[in-house]
């Protein structure tokens, strides 16, 4: 390309019309940056176009279901004995206002976490049980997947309002900050690495710097969400295992620490921006 | 028993459009799994939306359809209130079927 004759005539023409050559160049650069902008804009309108009929419905129904029955070795239904930190079976915009401190725990959850520690301790599942087969697959979907996905859907076009003034999820955020920035692993590098700075990508995926708003809103939007590939829900706790297996790290404990310190920092990064419910992904 | 759709139908001028989410494994019949043995296919095999009880689109799905699919349909004639039945037989002769009110 760069040798291709109409460039070279144009360097060679740069001389008597230098002006007119360095506006070609830098037009040319511009319309690349276009043609990125206008791909990420044309999928934002099909996902956009997705979401009108989200699979991710489906899986809230089950959630219902399961939300409402009473189930387990206790035979209590979480409706009537889990508390979101809104009081016990409240779930309006519980979602976006997790993670936070359960004193009843003694620890910062975020909702996947909340809803698993609810199944073992009031409805007397082993955790053991449900941790063996955390996520989905295509021919199996967690009961937690689906409770959360039925939590998350009841604080659509919530505000995101993560409890930062409590010192014990204060604390958990700035734990969060300080593993968001450490490195390691075979190809030592942490999630800074990729998600510290502005706009860094990877092939045409944007990468949001999660220590801004606008950033971190990008990576709690559309979580809990349908996989089109492959057709499947996944959650955040998820999201962050995958993230932690795609930096070559150990596999994290299922709804650990760990995860939700994590996610306490992206979350409460995010603070203020507008949640849109369960989403759709490619 | 196969799990609930969700089903929406909303009046757009004098047509009535429909959308429907099926709960579905739409297995094709070619795929493998990790023991190297086929998953056998299990996929809709027919569809049919009723107004009123009188049906009005009536189809056949195959195994190339998507994983918990989509189905849209305009229909005309229909007015706010109506009842949209929505029915699919699959391949093993499970079946499901679902009710909504026009919007």
């Amino acid at each position: 390309m760069d040798h291709s004759p109409q460039k070279r005539m144009l360097v060679g023409a740069l001389s008597t019309l230098g002006a007119l050559g360095a506006l070609t160049f830098s037009a040319s650069a511009l319309a690349q940056e276009i043609d990125h902008a206008k791909a990420a804009i044309e999928f934002e309108k099909f996902r956009a176009e997705m979401e009108d009929s989200n699979p991710s419905e489906l899986f809230e129904l089950k959630g219902e279901e399961l939300w409402k029955a009473k189930r387990g070795p206790k035979n209590v239904s979480l409706a009537e004995s889990c508390d979101l930190g809104q009081g016990i079976g409240k779930i309006e915009g519980a979602y976006v206002q997790m993670p936070r401190y359960f004193a009843d725990a003694d620890a910062v959850m975020d909702a996947e976490r909340r809803i698993v520690w609810c199944m073992v301790e009031k409805q007397g599942f082993k955790f053991d049980d449900i941790a063996k087969k955390p996520f989905a697959t295509d021919t199996f979907t967690p009961d937690a997947t689906n409770l959360v996905t039925y939590v998350a859907a009841h604080s659509k076009n919530m505000k995101i309002a993560v409890p930062l003034k409590d010192p014990k999820v204060k604390e958990a955020w700035e734990i969060g900050k300080e593993m968001a920035a450490y490195r390691a692993g075979p190809y030592d590098f942490s999630c800074n690495t990729c998600h510290g700075t502005d706009g860094k990508r990877i092939r045409m995926q944007d990468l949001p710097n999660l220590a801004t708003a606008a950033g971190a809103i990008k990576g709690v939007q559309g979580w809990p969400g349908y996989r089109m590939t492959g057709g499947i829900q996944l959650t955040h706790q998820w999201r962050m295992t995958d993230c932690f297996r795609q930096q070559r790290f150990p596999a994290p404990k299922y709804t650990s620490d760990a995860i939700a310190y994590l996610l306490t920092y992206m979350i409460g990064n995010a603070n203020g921006q507008v949640y849109k419910g369960p989403g759709i992904k490619r | 028993m196969a799990d609930p759709m969700k089903i929406r139908a909303a009046m757009k001028g004098d047509v009535c459009e429909i959308r429907v989410l099926m709960s579905h494994a739409m297995e094709t019949g070619m795929r493998k799994d990790s023991d190297g043995k086929t998953i056998p296919a299990h996929f809709i095999q027919t569809l049919t939306v009723a107004l009123n009880g009188k049906a009005v689109v009536s189809g056949q799905a195959a195994p190339s359809v998507s994983r918990n699919p989509v189905f849209g349909f305009k229909v005309k004639g229909a007015k706010s209130g109506d009842k949209v039945t929505v029915s699919w037989v699959d391949n093993k002769g499970d079946k499901r079927s679902d009710e909504a009110t026009v919007a």
